[in-house]
């Protein structure tokens, strides 16, 4: 049987660990990249508005078409944020608790499980509260991940990243066809669904973002808690339980704060694939593989990702846009690739 | 003495062999000549056999000759590509669910006949269809080249799948967010994999590849049996590992290509059927007939319930597709009772 294995990690072994200052400078940059992505989501838009027309607008210009842009442009650019540092945080957190390089909201199918849910909610039981999306994505993003955790698991080998994602794959293509059943018979509620399954921060309202902002904090919350715990999970099951880590314990706990993470970015922005398997391995790049670093540099990371990704799409196909989610899966399957072809083979 | 119990052995396996496999295509014949039966109006099998042999029958010659004969043969070819292409991928790659179009080959196809009827705007069928079989073939060189390093090696050949149909996805999505709503009734076809509006145009070049591919495929069959015991058996063993493979992605991938062209990419058909003919058929053999067989009756079955069971017309990549969904929780809880592996 054949099993991919992660390159050691240069951190892992002979390198000294990296010093704060350097980690601290990265963070630094990380978070300048991030100012500048939120002030060019706000300049840049599908319709051209001059700066000096901006800048009016934030000292106080009533009228005009800068104020305009800004009132669009400044939820969903604290949206994209939000949604990309989210995303970011997930994916760290699911590569650390399934110790899978691959590990992506959307390669292990838990959006699709997040988008089964709504629909059905939306179809079955008239679900139409916003608030309700947000608990119902989160059953479903929760559902789908131990649904495809479990049968990724069969077998000999455990969840190798091959079957992990090979299930991911399966059970997003078994939603998908059960999403479409669901919806077929159900015009109406069809049209809703095609823009809100590519995924997307065009909508985005001051009312949405102070939604989902409470489930993303405690999300948030519990991913940090755990990164110590996550940091033992390197090392591996036994020698964790060895130091005296509760592996299953902070397996879950993790898992769920992660879980909230997802449903909650994929009720509000619908299933954006990616970013929770680039950031990841960037961070490391930058920061090393202590997860009390690697977490807070992937919400950043992420929150950046995420914003570029957005104005890209709204600049490259003026006048109309490109979703931020079809921007992100352009970008990041060939990094997937990439990461696929780095990791080695190993015959066992 | 021992000879003698390994040769009545053998000869007992192929008896079982055959038995089954015959038991399959009476089956598939069966959901053959009900799919022909069965619909809005009933038409008794005397009907059906006189429209066949070429006699006028007042409305039953339009309703069985001109829609559902081209559409029974329409679903029997494509659930036999689907499923002997379905096999021969899980087979190769030791993986029950590396089936073709969750790897990501169907995918190309798909990208491109959406896009050649958002975007092109062509209107013709064989166009698309044409254009789907050359993006099938090139996605799948794609994914080779791509997992080419040192050798081809399975593992890599999936997640690279995996990873090119992600990208293809995104760019159907893009281009069905902004299809108008007449190319989107067109484009979803591409999508879920239908039987609607089946003519004999559309049958004829898959029948055309099925006759060419198949014998291909069953000429490889021993080796790619002895490819299940992994690469440096089967090489210990004389088997040409690199060529076979490249021969049996070749003939797997044009049988794909041209079933997706003609129907579009019938959800899990190619993933079920292996397993499902390997639970009937147990050790006794090939499995490449057996799960051609089984794609087919899968496909004719899951068109009637997709048809006639509920009250809105589903197309039946939507049903193969839900029974896929309760294919994999089957696997879950066999495989919980029993620690089989995958």
């Amino acid at each position: 049987m054949t099993t991919l294995v992660a390159p050691q990690r240069s951190s892992d072994v002979a390198t000294p660990r990296r010093p704060v200052t350097a980690r601290l400078a990265w963070l630094g940059v990380v978070a300048v990249a991030l100012l500048l992505a939120a002030v060019a989501s706000v300049a840049f838009g599908s319709r051209v508005v001059s700066l000096h027309e901006i800048v009016s607008a934030f000292t106080g210009a009533e009228d005009g078409i800068g104020q305009a842009a800004v009132l669009g442009r400044l939820p969903r650019t604290i949206l994209a944020l939000l949604v990309g540092a989210t995303l970011g945080l997930a994916g760290t957190v699911l590569q650390a608790v399934t110790r899978n390089p691959l590990a992506d909201p959307q390669v292990l199918g838990i959006t699709s499980g997040a988008s089964l849910f709504v629909v059905a909610a939306i179809a079955f039981i008239g679900l139409s509260s916003p608030m309700a999306y947000i608990w119902v994505a989160i059953a479903g993003a929760t559902v789908a991940a131990l649904f495809v955790y479990a049968i990724g698991s069969l077998g000999r080998g455990g969840p190798t990243p091959l079957k992990l994602a090979l299930a991911g794959a399966a059970t997003s293509a078994a939603f998908t066809a059960l999403v479409s059943a669901i919806l077929l018979p159900r015009i109406e509620v069809m049209d809703d669904f095609r823009f809100w399954e590519i995924g997307g921060v065009g909508g985005a309202t001051y009312a949405k973002v102070a939604l989902v902002a409470p489930f993303l904090a405690v999300g948030t919350l519990i991913c940090l808690v755990s990164a110590r715990g996550l940091n033992a999970l390197a090392l591996g099951d036994d020698v964790a339980a060895g130091l005296g880590e509760r592996v299953l314990r902070t397996r879950l706990v993790a898992a769920a704060g992660a879980f909230i993470l997802c449903g909650a970015a994929t009720a509000v922005a619908g299933p954006i694939g990616f970013v929770g398997l680039v950031v990841p391995h960037a961070c490391r790049l930058l920061v090393g593989v202590d997860h009390r670093w690697l977490l807070p540099c992937s919400a950043l990371v992420g929150a950046t990702l995420l914003t570029v990704a957005d104005v890209v799409g709204r600049v490259v196909a003026r006048p109309s846009e490109v979703d931020v989610g079809i921007v992100t899966a352009l970008v990041g399957a060939p990094v997937f690739i990439a990461i696929v072809r780095r990791l080695k083979v190993r015959a066992l | 003495m021992t000879a003698d119990v390994v040769v009545a052995g053998r000869v007992r396996r192929a008896r079982h062999w055959r038995l089954t496999v015959s038991i399959l295509a009476v089956a598939v014949v069966v959901a053959f000549a009900l799919s022909l039966m069965i619909g809005r109006t009933f038409y008794g099998p005397e009907e059906v056999l006189r429209v066949i042999a070429g006699q006028t029958v007042p409305g039953a010659s339009f309703t069985v000759g001109v829609l559902r004969l081209p559409r029974a043969v329409l679903g029997m070819l494509v659930g036999f590509a689907f499923g002997l292409a379905g096999v021969t991928f899980q087979t190769m790659l030791r993986n029950a669910l590396a089936a073709p179009d969750i790897i990501g080959i169907s995918s190309g196809a798909s990208a491109a006949a959406v896009f050649a009827i958002v975007v092109l705007q062509v209107s013709s069928a064989t166009t698309a269809s044409v254009l789907a079989i050359v993006a099938a073939l090139v996605t799948a060189a794609l994914i080779y080249v791509l997992a080419y390093k040192d050798g081809i090696v399975g593992t890599r050949l999936i997640l690279i799948g995996i990873g090119i149909s992600a990208i293809l996805k995104s760019l159907v999505s893009y281009m069905i967010i902004r299809a108008a709503a007449w190319d989107l009734q067109t484009a979803m076809r591409w999508l879920t994999g239908s039987l609607n509006g089946a003519t004999w145009s559309r049958a004829l070049p898959l029948a055309v590849a099925i006759a060419v591919f198949t014998p291909v495929l069953l000429g490889q069959a021993r080796h790619l049996d002895l490819l299940r015991l992994g690469d440096d058996t089967a090489a210990a063993l004389g088997v040409r590992v690199g060529r076979t493979r490249l021969v049996v992605i070749l003939a797997a991938v044009a049988l794909i290509a041209f079933a997706t062209a003609a129907a579009g990419p019938v959800a899990f058909v190619a993933l079920l059927s292996g397993p499902i003919a390997a639970r009937i058929v147990g050790s006794a053999g090939s499995l490449l007939v057996p799960a051609g067989l089984v794609g087919a009756l899968l496909v004719l079955v899951s068109d009637l319930i997709a048809q006639y069971a509920f009250g809105t017309r589903y197309p039946v990549g939507v049903i193969t597709g839900v029974v896929g969904a309760l294919y994999l929780v089957f696997l879950l809880v066999r495989v919980n009772r029993s620690g089989g592996s995958l």
